[in-house]
């Protein structure tokens, strides 16, 4: 079956000053995939998700959302938008069932026709519908500006990062909520800085000083990542590090949570060499063993590999 | 701290508002050194119990004392012994690095000549002593946050508090970061860190869990994921706080 197209951007660049926010950025999303951006802050996301909103222009380049302009054509496309800005922006004066009134009434959507789009969630906060919406919890504050941004039916939703500082409950909810709108066919792009939410998604791009860094499944990036990962158990973890550092063949040597992760050239060392090592300098080693890389390995070996080190100046 | 190595020691703490209880009996303690994880969900209650550890906020009742010193009496000394760090307000952005160390130095009562050198070792330690002079608006996110955790740490503190600190901050950084953490731990900082990245559960020496105000579990990462019958930590925080939602 041939994918049709949602969301198609070629050599999008923004600048904001002498910083870069976009460096030449082209991918395509099809038609009811779950797209992630997977990214820090400062990465770009948010500016691409404003120009593909239609909320501001880019530099060079062009972009198109179901086959619309986003600059030529943005009061037709914004009828097939659904979008959710990273700062909450519902009108925290007014109830729940007010904003989302509210927001059918700009569109003039019919909100008994479209409730079936929105029925599991907004039922989740139905209880407060008189409730302001400043009032409400983080986790609710997202839920009700979803129904929001969907109760005009659009065709294509951009969120931008939904999930940041809502607790890990709430963020399982929301995911969950987003794979039951998948069955909808509506296209999701969909911006986050958590590495572990990659996998929830269809396709992701890694995103970092405004480039796209890989896009792919989650599944091949991790298949793709090119050295041997070793996880190592020890008494001491710090001293691990500064030994293996030291290490003869190893490429990075990192804390990773009560580990040690070190990576390596594929078949250059064993976990029987490393334990033998850190044995005769006095180390006590719990366990030694091959792990699977995360996304945030890949994550990390393609922000080296760019040569994007953190203790870099963004200005020069 | 007291003398039998506990920083904060917290025995039935309550803390009322009206008729809600945002701390419901809390009894735990922490030792010198340890990497403490508060996690909970929004709303469970551990901002208020922060601040009560900080000597910001009166409990309603409970027996709670920090780095050996009694939360209702003697907050002015707990205030001298601790650290903070957050999330969004760490550093003055329009101030340069230097000039932050010596902002937070002063009003530590540190000399200056001690605020130099510490802070020339941990930038040297961080490798950025090219910054030295440099506004911190114009320093990446990154770099940000590992300089707000030094500065949170110049005065050398029994105990420091760090509020969702690697928020939105790259891999590389993260990882970097808790490096730092457990240098500062090693070096007797004892850190009471809460984190909505259940994976840097797995860093901390011992994890608490907080649902509706009251600790549901408190044990090392380890113990928690076997006691739970759990891959990893974020399954254990989503049965545990997912049973009264």
């Amino acid at each position: 079956m041939a994918t049709e197209v949602s969301i198609h951007c070629e050599n999008l660049t923004k600048t904001y000053g002498s910083v870069t926010a976009l460096a030449g950025i082209s991918f395509k999303v099809s038609k009811g995939e779950i797209f992630g951006f997977i990214g820090p802050d400062g990465a770009g996301k948010t500016s691409l998700f404003r120009i593909l909103a239609t909320l501001l222009l880019p530099d060079n380049g062009t972009a198109s959302v179901e086959g619309l302009d986003v600059v030529n054509d943005y009061k037709k496309l914004r009828h097939l938008l659904g979008y959710m800005p990273g700062r909450f922006s519902l009108y925290q004066d007014l109830s729940v069932a007010e904003n989302l009134q509210f927001f059918a009434g700009i569109f003039k959507a019919d909100i008994n026709e479209n409730y079936y789009l929105i029925r599991d969630i907004y039922e989740q906060i139905a209880p407060f519908a008189r409730r302001r919406a400043g009032k409400l919890s983080g986790g609710m504050k997202q839920k009700l500006a979803l129904c929001c941004a969907l109760i005009h039916k659009p065709v294509v939703l951009i969120l931008d990062e939904p999930t940041t500082g809502v607790d890990a409950i709430s963020r399982q909810e929301f995911w969950e909520m987003l794979i039951r709108l998948k069955q909808e066919h509506i296209t999701i792009l969909v911006a986050t800085p958590y590495m572990d939410e990659a996998v929830l998604c269809d396709r992701v791009a890694l995103i970092q000083h405004g480039e796209i860094m890989a896009i792919d499944t989650p599944e091949n990036i991790t298949r793709a990542y090119p050295y041997q990962l070793f996880r190592i158990k020890s008494s001491n973890t710090l001293n691990t590090i500064r030994l293996m550092k030291e290490f003869e063949g190893i490429l990075s040597a990192e804390m990773f949570g009560d580990t040690v992760h070190v990576s390596a050239e594929k078949g250059r060392i064993n976990a029987n060499a490393i334990i033998k090592y850190l044995s005769e300098k006095g180390m006590k080693v719990t366990a030694v063993s091959e792990a699977d890389p995360g996304i945030e390995d890949c994550f990390i070996h393609l922000m080296k590999r760019s040569g994007v080190v953190s203790n870099k100046i963004k200005t020069p | 701290m007291s003398s039998n190595g506990l920083v904060i020691e917290a025995e039935n703490m309550v803390k009322r508002f009206g008729r809600f209880v945002a701390n419901d009996n809390l009894t735990f303690s922490v030792s010198k050194g340890e990497i403490f994880g508060f996690l909970g969900a929004n709303g469970a209650g551990k901002t208020t119990a922060i601040r009560i550890l900080c000597g910001l906020s009166r409990p309603t009742s409970g027996k709670i004392r920090v780095a050996g010193y009694d939360v209702y009496t003697e907050t002015e000394k707990i205030k001298r012994r601790i650290g903070y760090m957050s999330q969004r307000f760490s550093l003055y952005e329009d101030l340069t690095v230097i000039e932050n160390f010596r902002f937070f130095g002063g009003i530590y009562g540190l000399k200056r000549a001690v605020i130099m050198e510490r802070a020339q070792d941990m930038l040297s330690r961080l490798g950025i002593k090219h910054f030295e002079n440099t506004v911190i608006s114009e320093l990446p996110l990154g770099i940000r946050q590992k300089l707000a955790f030094s500065v949170s740490i110049l005065h050398t503190p029994e105990l420091v508090f760090l509020d969702e600190p690697t928020g939105g901050v790259d891999p590389i950084t993260r990882r970097q970061f808790w490096e730092m953490i457990h240098e500062a731990a090693a070096s007797g900082i004892t850190v009471f860190v809460t984190t909505h990245y259940m994976d840097e559960a797995e860093y901390c020496n011992r994890v608490s869990i907080m649902v509706d105000g009251k600790i549901e579990a408190l044990d090392t990462p380890e113990k928690l994921k076997t006691k739970y019958q759990a891959q990893n930590m974020n399954e254990v925080f989503l049965k545990l706080a997912r049973k009264t939602n």
